[in-house]
């Protein structure tokens, strides 16, 4: 009964083509980010429950809110462009390293970059993950599908190789791993402790989120959007394929760079290459595919359950004091995300945004059927 | 990137001549030898039996196959190769012999998509969807409303049109083609499949284009009774090679024309 748009009039087309044009949709989008940006701080510092200690924030709530957002990049390539990506811990380890070269300072021959702000650099490595990105788009313009998803798998280990062997990216550390500054600096104020690190992670994501939502339901998203479900009608109505494709390439690398950029020097603080190997690669594309495929919503949405559900279900045994042995919980986590993984695809095959959708409609018109 | 728009063809004028265009596709010749050409303005069928390359010679028209032989002058400008994003641009449109809609968009959406060649703002304006790109999206979707309107489909504006019956994904995407303003629609079997009811709906839909926009149409169409009605002047391909041209009148007494829809006695 709460769910209802009866009686909220459009009187222009920029409030018919608003985000949220309903109203309750709007107040809870308002009520979500006051929770995350006002309570949950709040509850950070009085250190109420579940916020005592630094766990929730540190170990759940800024690896969800970064990976959330390297989601929403592959989604915009797989999800909105149809473009499959194996490569995505490749675009988020170009981000990282090329960050780290910007903090720490480049010089390459007679080329002498001062070392610069963090801030600037992790949107500096977005922009060279975006450079790279269109580089290894090329191929798409000939090659689709699984033949595709192989030359972005050729990105994935050609740059793990990259960051292993070639020991400038390092800065020849002996280690082969590399550290973030610490403390860091965002605009003057120090960075240390969780709570500020999830803020600065929050502001990122909400604002990156934004301007995807933008470009997913403008001129540029209907085109991604044409070239994936029909390629060859979208041309023949003027969709440029090359333009459509390498944009959606650079777009979907600029966010998995600053993501990746992010999750080195706010989530990790030193990293390795192992740190954006192929494992991360599948862990977002099955975000991606468990959230929904062209969503932004579903991209949170998917990013919570791969990341948050592991975690429970390793919690759970604990809780309820079942004494088995950290092995086979891990074991176990393995299991049930799989089989859950097949049961969700089985049921819904276009995520947690498709269901969401659904209930959205039924509760319009509930208590009828329809 | 755009093509240039030439000069302005008054009614009646030639639009489109196309020249003793070949094309074949290995051994195999789809079309050979075939000229005729389309007037501003008027509605044009291109019949004949399954097979006769009539699909072939749409896609031609706009560009996604290249003939090995012959020419095609659009809008007095001949062209060799043209991409068919290019054809759109120079004005030509057109609806498919099986629904090419984008299946993941809603209606509303999918004939949004064909102003795409109209919208020119760029990354940034889009990122923060304000000031000109705000402006310029609430332009087209005025003129979007605009065939919506035209072509009775308020109800669906929001559906996926995935979800929809077949005779409105057609009627999408005719609106979809109208979105892009095209002074050549093309119309590939626009009635293929749709019940008597349908026809005449659609059938009503081509006249009023045609009237009202001015639109000049080339039409691919099996059912002889609406291509009869409809169509100014009529092209029959058999084989891929033209056996006549004409009103329909002549053209549906034509013994070629008889022979190759209800054979030969040998």
């Amino acid at each position: 009964m709460l769910y209802r748009e009866v009686g909220q009039f459009k009187t222009s087309y920029a409030q018919d083509m608003a985000i949220f044009p309903i109203r309750q949709d709007r107040i809870a989008l308002w009520l979500t980010l006051a929770i995350a940006f006002i309570v949950v701080p709040l509850l950070d510092i009085f250190q109420i429950w579940p916020f005592k200690g630094e766990y929730l924030i540190r170990a759940i709530l800024i690896p969800f809110l970064i990976l959330a957002l390297a989601a929403i990049g592959l989604n915009i390539l797989t999800g909105y462009c149809g473009q499959l990506s194996l490569g995505s811990g490749a675009f988020m380890a170009i981000g990282a390293y090329s960050a780290y070269k910007f903090v720490t300072g480049v010089s390459i021959m007679a080329l002498h970059i001062p070392p610069l702000p963090v801030f600037i650099s992790i949107i500096l490595g977005g922009f060279m993950a975006a450079f790279v990105g269109i580089l290894f788009g090329i191929p798409s313009l000939r090659i689709k599908g699984l033949y595709l998803a192989v030359a972005t798998l050729a990105a994935q280990f050609f740059f793990d190789w990259l960051f292993i062997r070639v020991k400038w990216f390092t800065n020849y550390t002996s280690s082969g791993s590399v550290a973030a500054p610490d403390p860091l600096i965002f605009f003057g104020y120090p960075v240390t402790r969780p709570v500020e690190k999830y803020l600065v992670c929050l502001i990122v994501v909400t604002a990156f989120a934004l301007l995807a939502k933008n470009l997913v339901r403008g001129n540029i998203g209907r085109q991604w959007q044409a070239t994936r479900d029909q390629d060859i009608a979208a041309e023949l109505m003027g969709i440029r394929p090359l333009y459509a494709k390498l944009s959606a390439f650079a777009v979907s690398s600029f966010f998995m760079g600053v993501a990746g950029a992010l999750w080195a020097f706010v989530y990790l603080g030193a990293w390795e290459p192992l740190a954006f190997n192929i494992d991360r690669s599948f862990q977002i594309l099955f975000m991606v595919i468990i959230g929904g495929l062209g969503s932004i919503l579903g991209s949170f949405l998917g990013a919570a359950f791969i990341l948050v559900l592991p975690i429970l279900l390793d919690q759970v045994p604990h809780a309820l004091g079942i004494p088995i042995t950290v092995e086979t919980v891990s074991l176990l986590v393995f299991l049930i995300v799989g089989a859950l993984i097949c049961w969700l695809l089985i049921v819904e095959p276009h995520g947690f945004a498709r269901l969401w959708g659904t209930a959205k409609e039924k509760l319009r018109l509930w208590p009828y059927p329809y | 990137m755009r093509a240039p728009s030439g000069p302005e063809i008054a009614a009646g004028d030639v639009l489109l001549a196309v020249e003793s265009v070949s094309l074949s596709f290995g051994g195999v010749k789809a079309i050979s030898d075939v000229s005729f050409d389309i007037r501003k303005g008027e509605i044009r069928a291109i019949i004949g039996p399954n097979g006769a390359g009539k699909t072939s010679m749409l896609n031609v028209i706009n560009g996604f196959y290249h003939p090995q032989k012959g020419r095609i002058t659009f809008k007095g400008q001949t062209r060799s190769k043209m991409r068919p994003h290019e054809a759109a641009y120079g004005g030509i449109a057109r609806t498919f012999q099986n629904v090419a809609l984008f299946k993941g968009m809603t209606a509303l959406d999918n004939i949004m998509a064909g102003r795409t060649l109209k919208m020119k703002r760029n990354m940034f304006w889009q990122l923060l969807r304000a000031g000109p790109a705000l402006a310029e999206e609430v332009e087209h979707r005025h003129a979007v409303e605009e065939i919506i309107d035209f072509l009775k489909i308020q109800e669906i504006r929001r559906t996926p049109v995935g979800r929809l019956p077949y005779g409105l994904q057609k009627r999408v995407e005719l609106g979809r083609a109208l979105a892009m303003e095209p002074e050549l629609l093309l119309l590939d079997e626009p009635m293929a499949g749709m019940n008597l009811e349908e026809k005449e709906d659609m059938s009503r839909f081509v006249l009023d284009v045609n009237d009202h926009f001015g639109t000049t149409i080339a039409l691919i169409e099996h059912d002889m009774g609406v291509v009869m009605d409809l169509s100014d002047r009529v092209v029959v391909l058999d084989h891929g090679i033209k056996i006549a041209d004409g009103t329909p009148d002549v053209v549906k007494k034509d013994q070629a024309v008889i022979d190759a829809y209800l054979g030969v006695a040998h």
